[in-house]
């Protein structure tokens, strides 16, 4: 039973078309997140990282290969799925309160106690209960992107998919909101989307190194690390694990 | 939030910048209308000393007059009522097919590229170019004439409100849809909310359009109106009745203009 991977892709191969020709963005992609694992793609930028997030959400279908969750294929949107970007994409015309309880509203039409109750707690956590009612345009970067995570985790995900979440913040916010999106999502499966060498191996369990378009998996590294981010980053062997994979992915970069 | 900056005691400087502003607030009002008035005034004065011919070019007091006559003997009403009537259903018309047609354009991409050059030449041809093509058709009544303010107005809003449910975020949509949303959803959640701002702004312009299409329209075809009345007092004439005419429609045409901006705050005030 613990055997079976939460998500899985396998010999998934996915391309775009358009005018310009065909793009080959996955190629023989094979992926296994296991239950409660926080799992890095760590790969250059245009590799087709976002592309494997929008197969596993079920916005996209692979034209060979299969992308299954526990074992049965995704075919559409799958209910639990947390989906995150790189921009916090609030929605102006709703308070934070509403922007948080937006995955639930489109299911149902009004929310059980129990669901307004965990929004709250949620909130709570990400130390927004004070902006509840504030409209995304009164908040800070950090605190939007903070209100996103929230709507994320509302409707309780059986995984995350986190694509590029950070990387609109500054160097700063960026360092104290990856702390607090790993505490929050403790235990929960998780598939992080990054170009950011030290963001992967402060936040993740096991490290999967791309390759240049069309991605194949070229390295995973296990990370033994403990703690939060920051603290992970502080440790010595942070550096070792940084050296080693960024020589790997420099390998494919020109 | 506001409760709490309310409460605070206002500072010196605040209180100076509150009260410059007023002061600024009340010189633009009080402009306003000595523009308005310094304008009746000079008209009123180059009449009564000879400077333009008031009988072709009227005076603020024979308009003021003509207005007292029109509204004595009642002849105004069925004028105004007739132009009212018609703009408001002209209006009604065309904001609410070009809401509906650019939803159903929305709704299918396909239907948007395939209707694409009729659109462009709609918008660009001068609407007022098929007024006897409507009155060949439609009969010379009201009929044709808000058939005009239709094609007027329609096509402006259909092409303004499509372009703002275009513009809203591809990602946002692909957001919801990762939620699980229907496209019905995607349209009521994020697409038509998102493009509130500019549909209202759409409404804006709808009102200007539609008062020219029923002003064309009542040039061309009609037997009673506001614009009746102004061809009417061109004819005969009567420049007098000319004036008072327009200036009624000034002021409905403000007052309509006025009921959609009430309209655009109340809807765009629970954002932030
Ligand atoms: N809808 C699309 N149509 C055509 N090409 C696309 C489309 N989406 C992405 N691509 C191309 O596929 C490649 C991979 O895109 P993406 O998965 O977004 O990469 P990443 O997230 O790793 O930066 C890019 O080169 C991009 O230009
Ligand atoms: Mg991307």
């Amino acid at each position: 039973m613990t055997d079976q991977p939460l998500l899985a892709f396998d010999h998934v191969s996915m391309c775009y078309h358009d005018d310009s020709g065909e793009t080959e963005v996955l190629s023989d992609f094979s992926l296994r997140l296991m239950p409660g694992e926080f799992v890095a793609l760590l790969g250059p930028s245009g590799c087709g990282k976002s592309t494997a997030l929008s197969l596993a959400a079920g916005l996209l279908r692979p034209d060979s290969g299969r992308v299954t969750l526990r074992g049965q294929e995704i075919l559409r949107p799958p209910q639990h799925c947390g989906y995150m970007l790189q921009r916090d994409h609030l929605f102006p015309w709703l308070t934070v309160r509403q922007n948080a309880a937006l995955g639930l509203r489109v299911r149902q039409k009004r929310l059980s106690a129990r669901q307004k109750a965990h929004i709250e707690e949620l909130l709570a956590a990400c130390n927004l209960t004070e902006f509840a009612d504030a409209y995304p345009a009164q908040l800070s970067g950090g605190m939007r992107q903070r209100a996103a995570l929230v709507r994320t985790l509302s409707v309780e995900p059986d995984f995350v998919l986190l694509d590029e979440p950070f990387s609109a913040l500054d160097a700063q916010t960026r360092l104290r909101l990856s702390d607090e999106v790993r505490q929050q999502l403790r235990g929960c499966a998780t598939l992080l989307v990054t170009h950011d060498v030290s963001e992967a191996i402060s936040m993740a369990d096991r490290v999967v190194v791309l390759t240049r378009r069309p991605a194949r998996i070229c390295a995973e590294h296990a990370i033994d690390l403990p703690g939060l981010p920051l603290e992970r980053r502080r440790d010595p062997r942070f550096r070792e694990e940084f050296d080693r994979i960024w020589k790997e992915l420099d390998v494919h970069e020109q | 939030m506001s409760n709490r900056e309310e409460n605070r005691l206002e500072s010196p400087a605040q209180a100076r910048y509150r009260r410059l502003r007023r002061r600024r607030e009340r010189w633009i009002q009080l402009s306003r209308c000595g523009i308005l008035l310094a304008f009746l005034l000079l008209w009123e004065g180059l009449a009564r000393f000879g400077v333009i011919d008031a009988f072709l070019l009227s005076s603020p007091t024979r308009m003021a007059q003509t207005l007292v006559e029109l509204t004595r003997s009642g002849e105004i009403w069925p004028h105004l009522w007739t132009t009212l009537s018609e703009t408001l259903l002209g209006f009604a018309l065309g904001a609410g097919l070009g809401i509906l047609l650019a939803i159903a354009l929305w709704w299918s991409p396909l239907l948007t590229r395939i209707l694409d050059p009729y659109l462009v030449v709609l918008n660009a041809l001068p609407k007022i170019a098929l007024g006897p093509v409507l009155i060949v058709w439609i009969g010379a009544g009201m009929p044709a004439i808000i058939a005009m303010s239709l094609l007027i107005s329609g096509i402006v809003m259909l092409v303004t409100v499509l372009n703002g449910f275009l513009a809203v975020e591809m990602e946002k949509r692909t957001l919801l849809r990762a939620f699980g949303a229907s496209k019905l959803q995607e349209f009521t959640m994020v697409v038509f909310p998102g493009a509130l701002v500019s549909t209202v702004s759409a409404l804006k312009l709808c009102v200007g359009m539609t008062w020219v299409g029923v002003i064309v329209g009542e040039f061309l075809v009609s037997r009673a109106g506001l614009g009746y009345l102004i061809v009417y007092g061109g004819q005969v004439f009567q420049l007098d009745l000319v004036m008072a005419g327009t200036a009624v429609l000034c002021l409905l045409a403000a007052l309509m203009y006025l009921g959609v901006a009430h309209l655009e705050k109340r809807l765009l005030a629970r954002r932030g």
